[in-house]
């Protein structure tokens, strides 16, 4: 009998009636063949797959993981409110142990959007993972979560957001930087001082197939969460590294994308890109569902897949094996890293520029943190948008120690209000966010 | 004069309605064994000294098909089913005779393998020598494009004596549900097929040769000549009998939550603004889902002759039913020996009801009178908490556009409506424990029968239209016609309206009862391909909904006075 081997949480909303603009690819018709195959297949009659309804995240709940400029109403839309909001009721339901692991396939996606939000970039407004990740630290008490971005762009708003936190080990596999959006996303870039190897980028050379994702998962990903010892895993699940989808460049296909499921074994996976919404979709993501709900995906192959064509060169493999060699030692020497990146009690101040390629917004940004060897650090961000706003925002981190406790504060109090349009002030360990 | 009659599972109930009212009604035991003498009897009784060329519309409502399933007294049948990518049709299986064969159709309904019409010849051999004579072809994603299960009929239609087709099921997406489907018209279209031609014959010696209309699963009626394509559409007609009879006291404009309470079970349903609501894909039972349109019922195992059990201290009812209740010469205490012993109910013997409310009250240490409230008062608890669960599921289920999620239905019943033989006794209980406006329907023990008797023609239609591949289609209807890059919501609607309208007089409605269309489901989507749009894909489903035939609305609302004969 066709039965759930886990206890499976789904929420499906594919927004219908939602879109950027009639012709972009996060539109209506995105997930829509999706649904016919999913439907077509029974998937919600299946024993043990439960769907849920997704529910409207609220501006607390953005308010934990970003600061929207000039605030959550304005840089929303009702259907990014459900997209995290249904991630949020996923959460819930495996928090809650209804059930043993749970996919949000929702629209628009997240995971480009940082910790400072001006408003659209590479088509997401708010960072759903975050704000579910951040959710669950707080409702749940969850100290260690690792989030595994398997969509081909850099998940650089996911990157950026947990940059600074060593509790959540960030790692995403992405075609390389230098040819494709958002251009970031090398293996330097291990996170913040306090935090260095909490974030691991894995570029891959454009033409990888299954092979080469496989090879990644089993010898980088796995052994590495491993050690990190997760009390959850969480999959940024992007579809776009399928041999057909129009914005990349990559070979991979719904098997590969079953079996990297069955292997990291991740206990919420939320959807993200994915843009062969014809020829890929319906099959990876009905992949994904079954190989999250244990049951046999053998069938599920593309009409058109034929692995032959899909074949990744010796040179890509070369290449592939190479960066996880670097990955893997840049993780074993972390602490080092650390050591080596500040003295305690210092301020490190770094500038980024920011394009959004969405809403067509530049922004500069200067930082400061203190480095600690207790807690991941209060840091403030100075950010200026053109057009837009000029905003300080200033977070004090979930595990804070009572040092850095005090620095946010004197952050926020001494900011000269004559400065900046608005000031932000996010106190994780309260749960509270201010703004003056 | 209009006779509708309903086949339940201890009872036959029959009913000549007119303008005036109720003009008859009888009640034959039924005979599980002997549906057809059962079915027989009641007509005799009920047409004895009526004239027969006074009847203008006979509905009738059996447990037939349901038996069969129950039972597992289904004809073997033969599938054959085309899957291409996906879950192992395997798990699918239907029995012995099923075969899972190559050929693919994708969501767009674009061909990717073709029909491997050797294999097929070969599966026909083996069915043939296997003495199957009814076979299911069902292909995923036929809904889209039906070729597949067209052509492989054409193969087999010399060896078999009828062969079912997937996509004239349901317009409805879900493979597994149309294979279970399409096996169960197959496996009960021959049982199907005698019985109805037995009684249409016995009713014409009768001289009743009004068109005969079927009660289906959905409240609504078809043709016994439409009903031949579609038996599995009859399963559980009896709930929905029920149902349909408390329309006409149901609130306008408000929600009504529908307790049909039997021996041992209870209906519930609900009503919004005199509508039932429907299953959203089609009938559950179980393990068993189908895609036959239904009235979205459950029940819970409780009704007036559950048995009543203590076991340390704890009091337990039914979901078994041992006899009637002591009161009426049964084994063990039940509900109805509670309302007996509370002086609600006057009839049967109240000694016996409470010599049986006695061991409930000393299993609970009470007194005879409190354990039988407590009892009275469990059942409601339990009925009207699995009420409340299908109200949340119900409001809970998901929706897939931002509109729906904000502006979504919700319902809040205002009203409860009743039915069966303790209907009237439990109104107050229900009303004082809950609040809610409570009351039992008059006539409410006939209520299926009237409600088989006044239910109207239902019927729905599916379309796609894709300007990218120029088609719009209804293969439910086996319609398919070329449209222009100009093809319109407008357009699209006048097409549906059209079929629905077509499928509706195919299926024996009233041309005057066909007023009640409803938009089920539309949807409309660009599609672009390298940023460019390439055209449009328009869906949408539209219904005939499930309601009542005109013209009897006023005679329901006065109690009028009739003979009841008891056999
Ligand atoms: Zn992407
Ligand atoms: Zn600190």
């Amino acid at each position: 009998m066709l039965k759930a081997m886990h206890k499976t949480g789904l929420v499906f909303f594919p927004a219908f009636d939602w879109a950027i603009d009639p012709t972009h690819p996060e539109r209506e018709e995105r997930l829509l063949y999706t649904q016919d195959q999913v439907t077509e297949e029974g998937i919600f009659d299946i024993p043990g797959i439960i769907e849920y309804k997704p529910a409207l995240a609220t501006p607390k709940d953005i308010q934990r993981a970003q600061f929207c400029v000039p605030d959550e109403q304005t840089i929303t839309t009702e259907s990014h409110l459900i997209s995290a909001g249904g991630a949020k009721v996923i959460a819930d339901a495996v928090m809650g142990k209804e059930v043993q692991n749970g996919f949000a396939l929702v629209r628009p996606p997240g995971h480009h959007s940082m910790r400072v939000s001006h408003g659209g970039r590479g088509f997401c407004h708010i960072n759903i993972e975050a704000i579910m990740v951040e959710y669950i630290r707080t409702r749940y008490n969850v100290k260690r979560i690792a989030i595994i971005d398997t969509d081909c762009h850099h998940g650089d708003g996911t990157d950026n957001i947990f940059w600074h936190d060593p509790d959540v080990l960030f790692i995403s596999m992405h075609q390389d930087g230098r040819t494709m959006f958002p251009g970031t996303g090398f293996p330097g870039e291990l996170g913040g001082p306090n935090a260095k190897g909490s974030n691991l980028n894995i570029p891959l050379p454009p033409g990888t197939s299954t092979e080469g994702y496989l090879y990644v998962i089993n010898n980088c990903v796995l052994p590495v969460l491993d050690e990190f010892k997760p009390d959850l895993v969480v999959n940024s699940a992007g579809q776009d590294n399928h041999y057909t989808d129009p914005l990349t460049n990559m070979n991979f296909c719904a098997q590969g994308y079953a079996q990297l499921t069955t292997l990291l074994k991740p206990d919420i996976a939320v959807l993200e890109g994915g843009y062969a919404i014809e020829g890929a979709l319906p099959y990876v993501n009905l992949g994904i569902i079954l190989a999250m709900a244990g049951i046999d995906y053998t069938g599920v192959v593309e009409p058109d897949y034929n692995p032959d064509k899909l074949k990744q060169s010796v040179s890509i493999t070369d290449k592939i094996k190479k960066t996880v060699d670097q990955i893997n030692s840049f993780w074993a020497q972390r602490l080092q890293l650390r050591d080596a990146a500040g003295t305690p009690g210092e301020l490190q101040v770094r500038h980024r520029e920011i394009y959004y390629d969405t809403d067509n917004i530049f922004e500069r940004q200067k930082e400061r943190v203190i480095i600690c060897r207790d807690c991941g650090g209060s840091f403030e961000i100075d950010s200026r948008a053109m057009p837009g706003l000029h905003i300080l925002g200033v977070h004090i981190p979930i595990n804070a120690c009572k040092t850095c406790i005090e620095k946010g504060y004197e952050f926020f109090e001494s900011a000269p209000a004559n400065t900046y349009d608005r000031i932000y002030l996010m106190d994780r360990p309260k749960d509270s966010y201010h703004t003056k | 004069m209009i006779i509708g009659l309903d086949v339940g599972g201890t009872h036959t109930d029959a009913v000549i309605l007119s303008k005036n009212g109720i003009e008859k009604s009888v009640k034959v035991p039924t005979d599980p064994a002997d549906l057809f003498n059962t079915v027989l009897s009641g007509f005799t009784q009920l047409l004895e000294s009526i004239d027969p060329s006074q009847i203008r519309r006979v509905v009738i409502s059996t447990t037939l098909t349901t038996n069969a399933i129950v039972q597992q007294t289904m004809e073997p049948v033969g599938m054959i089913v085309s899957a291409g990518p996906g879950i192992d049709p395997e798990f699918f299986r239907t029995g012995d005779h099923y075969y899972a064969v190559s050929g693919s159709i994708n969501h767009r309904g674009r061909e990717k393998a073709p029909v491997n019409e050797m294999q097929i010849q070969d599966i026909a051999g083996k069915l043939k020598d296997a003495g199957v004579e009814y076979v299911g072809v069902v292909s995923k994603f036929c809904v889209r494009n039906p070729s597949h299960e067209i052509l492989i009929k054409r193969i087999l239609n010399k060896y078999f004596k009828q062969v079912f087709l997937g996509h004239h099921v349901s317009g409805n997406l879900n493979f597994p549900r149309r294979i279970a489907t399409t096996h169960l018209n197959a496996a009960v279209f021959a049982l199907h097929k005698s019985f109805f031609e037995a009684v249409k014959k016995s009713l014409a010696e009768k001289g009743l040769t009004v068109p005969i209309q079927i009660l289906k699963a959905d409240g609504g009626t078809m043709s016994l000549e439409a009903s031949m394509h579609f038996p599995g559409q009859t399963v559980l007609s009896g709930p929905a009998a029920s149902i349909m009879g408390a329309i006409p006291y149901a609130p306008e404009g408000q929600d009504a939550i529908v307790l049909d309470i039997g021996g041992t079970t209870t209906d519930i349903a609900f009503l919004v603004d005199k509508a039932p609501l429907l299953e959203p894909v089609g009938i559950q039972r179980g393990r068993y889902k189908s895609l036959i349109r239904s009235l979205r019922t459950d029940s819970k195992g409780i009704g007036g002759d559950s048995a009543l059990r203590v076991s340390d201290n704890v009091l337990s009812i039914g979901p078994d039913r041992q006899g009637p209740a002591m009161a009426f010469g049964g084994p063990l205490p039940t509900p109805t020996d509670a309302l007996v012993v509370l002086g609600l109910m006057d009839t049967g013997d109240r000694e016996k009801a409470l010599a049986g409310i006695h061991t409930i009250a000393q299993g609970l240490g009470l007194s005879d009178e409190a354990a039988a409230e407590k009892v009275f008062k469990t059942c409601c608890t339990i009925i009207l908490k699995k009420t409340f669960e299908m109200i949340d599921q119900i409001n809970s289920q998901p929706v897939y556009t931002v509109h729906d999620f904000l502006e979504g239905y919700k319902l809040s019943p205002q009203k409860i409506l009743l039915l069966g033989g303790p209907a009237p006794y439990f109104a107050k209980k229900i009303e004082d424990l809950y609040q809610i406006d409570t009351f039992a329907v008059p006539e409410s023990a006939v209520a299926n029968a009237i409600g088989a008797a006044l239910a109207r023609t239902t019927c729905e239609v599916s379309l796609n239209a894709d300007t990218e591949q120029g088609i719009v289609t209804a293969h439910e209807e086996d319609f398919a016609e070329p449209i222009s890059k100009t093809f319109s919501e407008d357009d699209l609607m006048e097409t549906a309206y059209n079929l629905l309208r077509e499928k509706a007089i195919n299926s024996g409605a009233d041309p005057e009862n066909m007023d009640e269309v409803e938009v089920v489901e539309y949807q409309k989507f660009n599609i672009v391909r390298n940023f460019s749009p390439r055209g449009k894909i328009f869906r949408t489903k539209m219904q005939l909904k499930p309601g009542l035939i005109k013209g009897f609305e006023k005679m329901l609302h006065q109690r009028g006075n009739h003979a009841q004969s008891n056999a």
